[in-house]
């Protein structure tokens, strides 16, 4: 909890929701969230460290628990990469799915830190206003999607070349009749508005949803003992359930980059 | 919802995780298993082949013993055979030399017979020479007779 003297609960909550911000030029856009390229840089070198460290004594004799377990995991990428792209997945899109999986999934566990404990660690390093979870922040769940974006409209180009991308917006998906030019236009924009949004605020809700229940828990244990008791047996049952959502919701975000990505190397 | 320059920044972190991946994480691990992938093919496709073979070494022996016994029955056979054949041969040759032994021995007697006779002739011409003498009673000229004496000897 914040150490300020008047603790109310909308206080409590902007305390939690404010990103810690540097400006590095004029106007709002040229900011940054310190907190959130901090926790992610940090999840990306430790997660990514760790898979290089456990990939570079790799053996194709017998391997041991950890190349066991990393094996597994990339097994599990690559079967799911294997049944939606049908190309040199290893060249490109197997190892982006594995990025994703692995550092949404690492980004979105930061969710399972208990936020006030973390608020006094924090503090302790002279840290007031520092967001643990690099999901919540907009701009990373858009920075993904948006990549991801790009990466589509790259391939699109790249495999069917600018007037094969040109011809599938005009003519797909009703039909080469000039008449339904304009449909398939409005059709596609709409497609390619809605692909980004979706990927990004799914993952961008979720998360932020759920930090929001643990904040919730957290103001009803300020209540009392009867409030700190029943909210620390609904943050351990969502904290639970979150497990899965956090799984689940990095595995969607993977699936559909994986999904995207896909389709844009074939054809209609 | 305050989009800035964090954005583009965290797109260039991903850009830089996604490079790193790809290029120092994914390989070498994609390696290591095709690797093992194979060397387990390898043992299984192995193990494979030798059970074959041992199957076809199995049958290979079988047909070898079956053989064996076969040339082993034969060769008795021929032996059986090659003994009765000797028998038969010896049975012969030894009949052949009786008979031959036979042979001789009854020519033998045939010329001791003729020999005695010769002999017994020769004496009965000279008993008859000296009963002729006698009963002449002078010296029959045994050279003047000669043709004489050698008729009378044929003729007994």
């Amino acid at each position: 909890m914040a150490s300020d003297a008047e603790l109310t609960p909308t206080s409590y909550m902007e305390h939690h929701l404010t990103n810690l911000t540097s400006s590095v030029g004029e106007g709002t856009f040229w900011t940054l969230h310190v907190d959130t390229l901090a926790m992610s840089i940090l999840l990306g070198f430790v997660s990514f460290g760790f898979l290089w460290w456990v990939v570079r004594g790799a053996t194709s004799g017998v391997p041991g628990r950890r190349q066991a377990f990393v094996e597994l995991c990339i097994e599990f990428i690559d079967d799911q990469v294997k049944s939606t792209f049908h190309g040199d997945r290893h060249a490109f899109v197997a190892p982006t799915a594995l990025t994703v999986f692995i550092w949404v999934l690492m980004m979105n566990a930061m969710d399972l830190l208990p936020i006030d404990i973390m608020a006094k660690f924090y503090a302790l390093l002279g840290l007031h206003n520092w967001r643990s979870v690099p999901t919540t922040d907009i701009n990373t769940t858009f920075a993904l999607a948006l990549s991801v974006w790009l990466l589509m409209i790259f391939f699109n180009i790249k495999v069917k070349g600018l007037g094969g991308w040109m011809h599938e917006l005009v003519c797909t998906p009703f039909g080469k009749n000039p008449i339904l030019w304009p449909v398939n236009i409005l059709f596609n924009i709409v497609e390619y508005v809605s692909k980004p949004l979706s990927h990004s605020l799914r993952l961008y809700g979720n998360i932020y949803a759920g930090e929001i229940i643990f904040l919730l828990l957290g103001m009803w244990a300020a209540t009392g003992l009867a409030g700190t008791f029943f909210g620390a047996l609904l943050g351990t049952g969502w904290a639970i359930f979150h497990i899965l959502i956090i799984t689940l919701q990095a595995f969607i975000f993977m699936m559909l980059t994986v999904v995207y990505l896909s389709m844009a190397h074939e054809s209609h | 919802m305050n989009i800035n320059l964090t954005l583009l920044s965290q797109a260039v972190v991903f850009a830089v995780f996604i490079w790193f991946t790809a290029r120092f994480v994914w390989p070498p691990l994609l390696r290591a298993t095709e690797n093992r992938q194979k060397t387990i093919a390898e043992g299984l496709a192995a193990g494979e082949r030798g059970r074959h073979e041992l199957e076809l070494a199995s049958q290979r022996s079988a047909d070898v013993v079956r053989e064996a016994k076969q040339r082993a029955v034969d060769i008795v056979a021929q032996a059986e055979k090659r003994a009765a054949e000797i028998v038969d041969e010896a049975k012969t040759a030894a009949r052949e030399e009786g008979d031959r032994i036979l042979v001789g021995a009854r020519a033998e007697v045939e010329q001791e017979v003729f020999r005695a006779r010769e002999a017994l002739r020769q004496q009965v011409a000279d008993l008859a020479l000296a009963g002729a003498a006698k009963i002449l009673h002078r010296e029959v000229d045994a050279k003047a007779h000669a043709d004489l004496l050698a008729s009378i000897k044929t003729e007994l």
